[in-house]
């Protein structure tokens, strides 16, 4: 494992958060700190190792293809930020032809 | 002085199956004890005073029906990243600070059908990250043990209110430690089930293959009644686990015999400082005394569970928060486009703690670095959960801190490190999936002139063995009694 420096920036662009100046400093570090003790995992002989994703049996759940209740549509729509009409409603997503 | 709210909740389904109290006597002395004391311990974000009573009085027409209730108008506080239909669930969160749940968490749904009686939502960490209840958005959980501390994290509304008497069972979710520290801060039992036991539905997801649900409550035998309503395959989740559970409450131990409880040859306590490493060599000297065989376990990998899971956690969390982005619930921030939107919205709508486990999680997973970083910890994670199959090869419990310390000052953890440190003992167990559970195990003063604070033992198994775990947890609660050797200095009975 290598102790590169993150590039909080580019992260947060990735992750969809605006960062300030000051905050891009402040995780910068922190952030810094933490992946200086996540190091240690590189000790570990890990090459024979399986990926552990769930510890506890699990396998595929598949359902029969019917209709089921679900929640109401205005109930849902009620706490949208913005609606119009059966939609939810976002900024311009596609610019406008010229 | 009027012992309701204090009462356990066995004793109260007793009277109220027995027609001896009525459920709505019951609520609404909890009701009263929680509007007299709550502006002192902010367990609570929202109080259901009317739902409450419906509740109650829903509970009374079933009682004088015939039914009987296992926990008959038992007082519950829910921590508010569990959805209850109607009421406002926000995860701590200025993102969800005005979302109504549209639908009920499963847990909660069952605990209600065995008559409990919702009395509010609790403070958490914003989407359970943290250990003290500090990064809350929307409030201060104070310790009712001492205002001046933290009453631990993140479940730490619904532990303070339990120990303010401010309900007789509290419900938590655990993904590192979140209900196992704040149970031992608050001289509570906290149990956290084997991974899968109790379903997720309705519950906020930060980690999906950690968080599990889990009771708090002021004895095991409460804690055992609460588990046995929970427990069980719940088909709106995919790993909720399909087999018989167990019943654990009417198979509560009175003795250790013929059990042999594991010490960790790496969670030697001396380091901790003499008057809590007395604490532990006394709590194992107990289970000893109670006819357990003490032997010496190693877990060489639990060392690494802090850098684990502080690779596993975030990343899943990334990923699961993904969906805060503005669209369809909870807070907008407006902007010129949907991208800026979404950066608007998140920037404005998450706490410092919740960005940086996102930052660390997006890192992990980002191309380039997952190998190095998420798989390696994936990988890091079956090694740990080896070693506790090893240990249990030769044991049949293993008993270690539930936290390195007892409760401590607000403010006193700024560097985020230092506050991880806090779920060292805890998060192995939750990388491992096992069933582990703090009981209180005796009083450390952190310096000279303060006062006394409750410390945990934690104990666990193997996967599936709530029963085994939780009979021991009574027999060695019976046996030392160190939970009522003091009060809370806020809420008791007045």
């Amino acid at each position: 494992m290598s102790s590169d420096k993150i590039d909080v920036r580019y992260v947060a662009k990735l992750a969809r958060i605006a960062l300030t100046d000051d905050e891009v400093e402040r995780f910068g570090a922190q952030l810094g700190d933490l992946l200086e003790h996540v190091q240690a995992l590189g000790e570990l002989d890990v090459a024979a190792v399986p990926a552990t994703a769930q510890v506890v049996e699990s396998r595929n759940v598949q359902r029969a293809d019917t209709v089921r209740p679900t929640l109401d549509r205005e109930t849902v729509l009620a706490q949208a930020p913005q609606r119009q009409g059966p939609f939810f409603r976002v900024p311009r997503i596609i610019a406008e032809a010229e | 002085m009027d012992e309701t709210v204090s009462a356990t909740a066995a004793s109260i389904a007793d009277a109220v199956n027995a027609k001896a109290r009525s459920a709505r006597e019951v609520t609404d002395a909890m009701l009263a004890h929680v509007d007299a004391v709550d502006d002192r311990v902010g367990a609570y974000l929202t109080r259901l005073h009317d739902l409450a009573r419906a509740q109650a009085d829903r509970v009374d027409a079933r009682v004088a029906a015939g039914e009987k209730l296992p926990l008959a108008g038992v007082p519950l506080a829910v921590k508010d990243n569990m959805c209850l239909t109607g009421t406002r669930t926000t995860c701590g969160s200025k993102i969800l600070e005005h979302w109504v749940a549209p639908y009920t968490n499963t847990a909660v749904a069952r605990m209600l059908d065995a008559g409990a009686i919702p009395i509010g939502k609790t403070n958490l960490d914003e989407f359970a990250m943290g250990s003290s209840c500090e990064n809350s958005a929307l409030g201060v959980t104070r310790n009712p043990y001492d205002p001046g501390c933290v009453p631990g994290g993140s479940s730490g509304g619904s532990a303070a209110a339990v120990a303010a008497n401010e309900a007789a069972i509290g419900l938590g979710s655990d993904t590192g430690g979140s209900i196992r520290e704040p149970a031992a801060f608050c001289n509570l039992v906290g149990f956290k089930p084997t991974y899968g036991r109790i379903s997720r539905y309705g519950l906020i997801a930060f980690a999906s293959s950690l968080d599990q649900i889990g009771p708090f409550a002021r004895t095991v035998e409460d804690a055992a009644l609460a588990y046995d309503a929970m427990a069980g395959h719940d088909p709106m989740d995919s790993t909720s686990i399909d087999r018989a559970v167990e019943s654990t409450a009417d198979h509560l131990r009175t003795d250790l015999r013929g059990l042999k409880v594991g010490l960790v040859r790496e969670f030697d306590t001396e380091g901790l400082g003499g008057e809590i490493d007395a604490v532990y060599k006394k709590a194992y000297a107990d289970l000893e005394a109670l006819g357990a065989e003490i032997v010496e376990v190693g877990l060489p990998s639990a060392k690494y569970g802090l850098a684990t899971y502080y690779l596993i956690a975030p990343a899943e969390c990334s990923s699961n928060l993904a969906r805060f982005d503005g669209v369809r619930y909870g807070l907008r921030v407006d902007a010129a486009d949907v991208g800026a939107m979404y950066e608007a919205t998140r920037a404005a709508g998450f706490g410092p703690e919740v960005k940086r486990r996102i930052l660390i999680g997006t890192y992990a997973l980002s191309s380039g670095y997952y190998d190095a970083y998420y798989v390696r910890a994936q990988k890091a994670r079956t090694l740990i959960a080896q070693d506790f199959r090893t240990a249990f090869a030769s044991c049949d419990l293993i008993a270690c801190p539930a936290a390195s310390s007892p409760a401590f000052p607000f403010d006193s953890k700024s560097d985020p490190y230092s506050m991880y440190l806090m779920d060292y003992y805890t998060i192995p167990m939750s990388l491992a999936g096992l069933p582990a559970v703090s009981v209180p195990c005796g009083w450390v003063k952190a310096s000279a002139d303060s006062s006394p604070m409750p410390m945990g033992l934690q104990l666990t198994s193997p996967i599936f063995s709530e029963r085994l775990l939780l009979g021991a947890a009574h027999a060695y609660e019976r046996a030392t009694n160190h939970a009522a050797l003091r009060g809370p200095a806020v809420g008791a009975p007045a």
